[in-house]
């Protein structure tokens, strides 16, 4: 386990800095001048433009550009926005709100979409089936701004159930609406995934075997299908919780969350460049993260996985 | 990863086939025809498939529904004057936006930019993508390795984000500028599906007996490979369609898509969502048009999924 876990961290290295770079490029080397932008429409002026561009280090070539960045980075410094704050000091300030909001609808769709799953699977083609197939495939199409109007204007303005907009992210009863919303697409995936896997898994020799052997329902189905049949979902859910924190940025914006993807949506709208890539940067590095859990899990689900 | 069994069945279909219809004395069908066999009888296929046929339609001449210009504001018949539902195909029947604009002719002519990114991006990162997963799977080595590595760093990136930050650069954002981005980040995903499914059909005895003939490595790829490895990406390319229109109503929403002159649901909806209480109408119509066209390609490519790999259901 200590050698594969060494050895996924070691694999993470190339990829961390690749995509670091990625971003880094996307961001300098693509068209537009940044410092001549703080001029507006108006004449830059050459000497402003000179000692600034010094000043921030765009006059240096743009390895060197990409190794102070990476430097900074890795001291976890991620640029400073227009205001002179500092964007880490912003994201601090905003993650714990889409911490919970994302944890909170991750949780959503693990239980929901596994619970769909496991009874359409083993209800295979009768109504629950049915419907279920058909419920996840709308959630699928309807895009999450949508949908998040959709659930708004119902549950939040219609049936009053709850507030349409969170005043205060501490109540979690606030946050149950923007987690549902965002959870639900993932959550459908959850759902069709679990339910093909267990259709797939339930003719396995071992399920017949535990069957055989007089094993009560419930743990042929918890300790042997169910967890077998867990692998595609868990591979899904890895690249989802990071994915969820960036995918808060249509949610946190339509039900005025104040966490990253509201922070990040105001950074777009007031074209803070520094900030946008800031925030993406520290995203990309959670799903990486995230990404790395999932496979240490994979050794725990599966324990013929050992890559060594 | 489910990816491994799918690319495996895939691969062991053709095989089976032509055993099969050798015995029978009437003519064989190749995996394409005979998915296609399938298909129609399918009515979820036939449904979506006439629903993306009323939409190309819709995209390339907008004209042939409505006569007004989606452009033209008229003040007199801004928000406040209701959709009237018996007034079917003309300009009030979905009732005007804030500037006084025809929503109907808005969701009639926002088809164009969906349509045009949807299936733009689907083949941009269906040719690049495929084109490297294929160099990748056939000639393995350390191409093999330099192009899977590139690819794991793009999946570094979710899609979302990394098209925030490539759209973030452009001052005036088209069509294209979108469609660019979407390709930018999409391409690695069919070149994973297509090198995974290449790897597999490479081992086939019918590939051993070309190379035997003295078939060039040019004439094995496009002839043998390609057709009998491509149905995996066709698969993954149909269903990502729709996701590629979400992705560009969801940045045109946020403001980081597509831009005014260009008409777009996306931007239609963002623009309606601070009068949802008053004027819920002017959000429902282009969110409606837009779910239905990204349900319309899920449904299409779970259909066809269903057709070229019976396993995977």
């Amino acid at each position: 386990m200590g050698r594969f876990v060494a050895r996924r961290l070691l694999q993470m290295i190339p990829v961390f800095f690749g995509t670091t770079a990625l971003i880094f490029f996307m961001v300098h080397a693509l068209p537009g001048d940044p410092v001549a932008a703080m001029w507006g429409d108006k004449a830059p002026d050459p000497v402003q433009v000179a000692a600034l561009k010094h000043q921030m280090g765009f006059d240096k070539p743009l390895i060197q550009q990409y190794l102070d960045y990476m430097g900074k980075l890795l001291t976890g410094d991620f640029g400073t926005g227009l205001d002179q704050r500092p964007v880490i000091d912003k994201i601090t300030e905003a993650l714990p709100v889409t911490i919970r909001l994302a944890l909170f609808a991750f949780a959503i769709e693990i239980v929901l979409g596994v619970a769909i799953g496991l009874f359409a699977g083993l209800r295979r083609g009768k109504a629950f089936d049915k419907g279920a197939l058909v419920v996840t495939l709308l959630l699928i199409s309807i895009p999450v701004p949508v949908l998040g109007f959709i659930f708004q204007t119902v549950f939040g303005q219609n049936l009053k159930w709850v507030t349409p907009t969170v005043q205060n992210s501490e109540d979690i009863t606030q946050l149950v609406l923007p987690a549902v919303v965002l959870g639900s697409l993932s959550l459908a995936y959850v759902a069709r995934l679990t339910r093909t896997s267990i259709a797939e898994n339930i003719k396995a020799d071992y399920v017949r075997t535990a069957v055989a052997k007089g094993l009560p329902r419930r743990k042929v189905i918890g300790t042997h299908l169910l967890r077998n049949s867990m692998i595609p979902v868990v591979t899904f859910l890895g690249t989802d919780l990071g994915a969820l924190m960036g995918g808060a940025i249509v949610t946190e914006g339509i039900f005025n969350v104040t966490g990253v993807g509201n922070a990040l949506f105001k950074a777009i709208n007031m074209k803070e460049g520094a900030t946008v890539s800031g925030f993406v940067a520290f995203l990309v590095l959670v799903y990486l993260a995230a990404g790395l859990i999932v496979d240490l899990l994979y050794a725990v689900l599966d324990p013929r996985i050992r890559y060594a | 990863m489910p990816d491994l069994t799918e690319k495996k069945t895939t691969a062991e279909i053709p095989e089976q086939r032509t055993a099969t219809a050798a015995a029978k004395p009437e003519k064989p069908r190749s995996l394409g025809s005979d998915a296609w066999h399938d298909l129609r009888r399918k009515p979820i296929f036939v449904i979506s498939a006439l629903l993306i046929l009323l939409l190309i339609v819709i995209a390339i001449a907008p004209g042939l529904f409505t006569s007004v210009d989606p452009r033209a504001g008229d003040l007199r018949n801004h928000y406040l004057t209701k959709p009237n539902y018996s007034h079917l195909f003309q300009p009030d029947w979905f009732g005007y936006d804030l500037q006084g604009r025809s929503i109907y002719a808005r969701v009639v002519y926002g088809a164009r930019a969906s349509v045009v990114v949807g299936i733009c991006v689907t083949l941009g990162v269906t040719i690049l993508g495929g084109i490297a997963g294929m160099v990748a799977g056939y000639f393995g080595g350390w191409v093999d390795t330099i192009i899977s590595r590139v690819t794991d760093i793009f999946f570094g990136i979710p899609l979302l984000l990394g098209a925030l930050v490539i759209l973030n650069a452009f001052t005036s954002r088209t069509v294209w500028s979108v469609v660019f981005a979407l390709v930018a980040l999409g391409w690695t995903q069919m070149t994973r599906v297509m090198r995974g499914s290449v790897i597999t059909v490479k081992q086939a005895d019918f590939v051993t007996a070309a190379k035997a003939l003295g078939a060039g490595t040019g004439r094995i790829m496009f002839k043998h490979i390609l057709p009998n490895a491509i149905a995996p990406v066709i698969v993954v390319a149909t269903i990502a369609l729709g996701g590629y229109i979400a992705t560009e109503a969801t940045l045109s929403f946020l403001g980081i898509g597509l831009q005014d002159p260009t008409i777009s649901w996306g931007i239609d909806i963002n623009s309606a969502q601070k009068v949802i209480r008053t004027a819920p109408f002017a959000l429902f119509f282009p969110a409606g048009m837009l779910s239905l066209t990204v349900l319309a390609f899920i449904m299409l490519g779970d259909a066809v999924r269903d057709a070229l790999d019976p396993k995977l259901r």
